[in-house]
């Protein structure tokens, strides 16, 4: 039986507006719930130091070397140009506006909302949440509120720091390789730099903290199916947080910068 | 019979189109313990989760001491979960926390108990199922099946509920354990004076814990009486399945309902 194409286009964005109305719903309970009492302050500050802390080697090795391939890169195209005094320039627009935050979310997409994504899952099929139920204790509230609190928060943070490892990556390839006089380098990029610039960066991490963090609670909270069903969730909350960020920096992009 | 405890009229619930509960009738006075019997897949849990409001029946009532529990909302849910307390089929107990957090779990976040004043209960309460105080600081992941049931009871039993659901107590342990574990199940629930209501198809246990029995059948309740009635029960489907005959009216069921 071949199935007309015109059915399963429509098939696909029933499925996909169906998926994305139980997202939405999933957030907007989560939300409700985050803003009335009680508050979990233990879990919050547990969740905070699994995604903000732990993260920062990883996030800290992206970004150096992210920033000393910058460098690298701009330089053998402005080499042609004879404009390799931009290179600073470059190094710290790039980094703030997109590339830390980007790289860092995707990082921490597969770091932390994996893991969430699969305790979260095992706690479903385990039980573990109607038991919280039978506990008094909501598990939206417990479970998933204190996440995107942690991610919404401690995102903008390590990618501030991504940012300034990331120059320094810069920096370190420029001094020590590319021969710039080290003070002329970091005055370049602290006169080029703007406020917008690193503000814009530090609200795409805040979006995309909530992103990772949503997408990791709604597939744990939804599996089902023992260890497979787990295993799904996990690859589900990597990949739609990956896609999520990317498709969402593009239009925070548009909004900060298109005119 | 006084105003029921648990009383159930017409709870029905389907998943798509399986039917699995098909109109139940059930009271459970005060301080009874009702075990419900039937196969795999038969809808017992369902019937529990009912009950206990985490799954929501398509239609009938539930009423918990003459209040009727569907549709409630989250703050009136709450209310009615204090008086609950459950043993999970697989203990469920929250394996980033030590067993003396599990037992504890309840008073502290629900109840807002100090953790030192909780931790002292949870360690009685780990004592009344034969549990040493050192077992507290070990994690849920450390100890054996039979062990993490006990926890898991110590739990249900931490904020001293009116009704205590338990879903299979006795599945996946040896015959010795489940003894225990029902014995247990017995002690708690008259300690506490609570009411009692067990999803069991171990027939020795269901012997053991329940005052009556009642046998769940494709959706519905098809017998129920004292447990000394279950032997003369004059109901071929429960005769089948008290015997464990793989012949009778009752035939497998290749999928699930």
């Amino acid at each position: 039986m071949t199935i007309p194409l015109v059915t399963l286009l429509g098939r696909m964005v029933l499925g996909f507006l169906a998926a994305a109305g139980a997202v939405i719903m999933f957030a907007g309970e989560a939300i409700r719930q985050g803003l009335r009492p009680p508050y979990y302050r233990q879990q919050i500050v547990r969740q905070m130091l699994e995604v903000g802390y732990y993260s920062l080697p990883v996030v800290g090795l992206t970004a150096i070397f992210t920033g000393m391939v910058l460098a690298l890169q701009s330089y053998t195209g402005f080499a042609r140009f004879s404009a390799e005094s931009a290179i600073p320039n470059v190094v710290v627009v790039s980094l703030t506006r997109e590339l830390g935050p980007v790289l860092a979310a995707l990082m921490v997409a597969g770091r932390v909302g994996a893991a969430m994504a699969a305790e979260i899952g095992t706690m479903r099929v385990t039980e573990q949440i109607d038991a919280l139920s039978t506990l008094s204790t909501d598990p939206l509230k417990y479970l998933v509120v204190p996440r995107l609190i942690a991610g919404v928060l401690t995102l903008p943070v390590l990618v501030l720091v991504a940012d300034i490892i990331g120059v320094l990556g810069g920096y370190l390839v420029g001094v020590y390789k590319l021969d710039f006089n080290d003070s002329a380098y970091l005055r370049n990029t602290v006169d080029f730099v703007q406020f917008q610039d690193v503000f814009s960066g530090l609200v795409k991490a805040a979006v995309f903290g909530f992103l990772i963090t949503l997408m990791g609670c709604y597939h744990g909270y939804t599996s089902k199916g023992g260890a497979q069903g787990v295993g799904m969730a996990t690859t589900n909350a990597v990949v739609s947080a990956s896609m999520l960020i990317l498709t969402s920096n593009y239009f925070i992009t548009e909004a900060f910068f298109a005119r | 019979m006084a105003s029921p405890k648990i009383s159930l009229r017409g709870v029905t619930k389907a998943f798509g189109a399986k039917q699995v509960l098909r109109g139940i009738d059930l009271d459970v006075a005060a301080a009874e313990s009702v075990v419900v019997i039937g196969g795999s897949g038969t809808g017992k849990s369902v019937l529990l989760k009912c009950i206990l409001g985490l799954i929501r029946p398509d239609a009938g009532s539930i009423k918990i001491d003459g209040v009727e529990t569907v549709g409630l909302g989250d703050s009136g849910r709450k209310e009615v979960m204090r008086k609950f307390g459950m043993l999970f089929q697989g203990g469920a107990l929250f394996d980033s926390l030590t067993v003396w957090e599990n037992v504890a779990f309840g008073p502290i976040q629900s109840d807002g108990m100090a953790p030192a004043k909780a931790r002292e209960v949870a360690i009685a309460k780990l004592g009344n199922v034969g549990l040493a105080p050192e077992i507290g600081e070990l994690f849920p992941s450390e100890l054996s099946g039979g062990m993490q049931k006990r926890v898991a009871l110590a739990r249900a039993i931490a904020r001293e509920p009116e009704i205590i659901f338990f879903d299979e107590p006795t599945t996946g342990l040896d015959p010795i354990m489940a003894d225990v574990i029902n014995e247990l199940i017995v002690k708690c629930v008259s300690d506490l004076g609570a009411t009692a209501v067990s999803i069991t198809h171990d027939m020795a246990s269901a012997r053991k814990i329940g005052h009556r029995i009642a046998m769940l059948y494709e959706g519905k309740l098809i017998w129920q009486g004292p447990v000394a009635e279950i032997d003369h029960s004059g109901n071929s489907h429960v005769e089948q399945f008290i015997h464990g005959r793989a012949e009778g009216p009752i035939q497998m069921q290749v999928r699930k309902l």
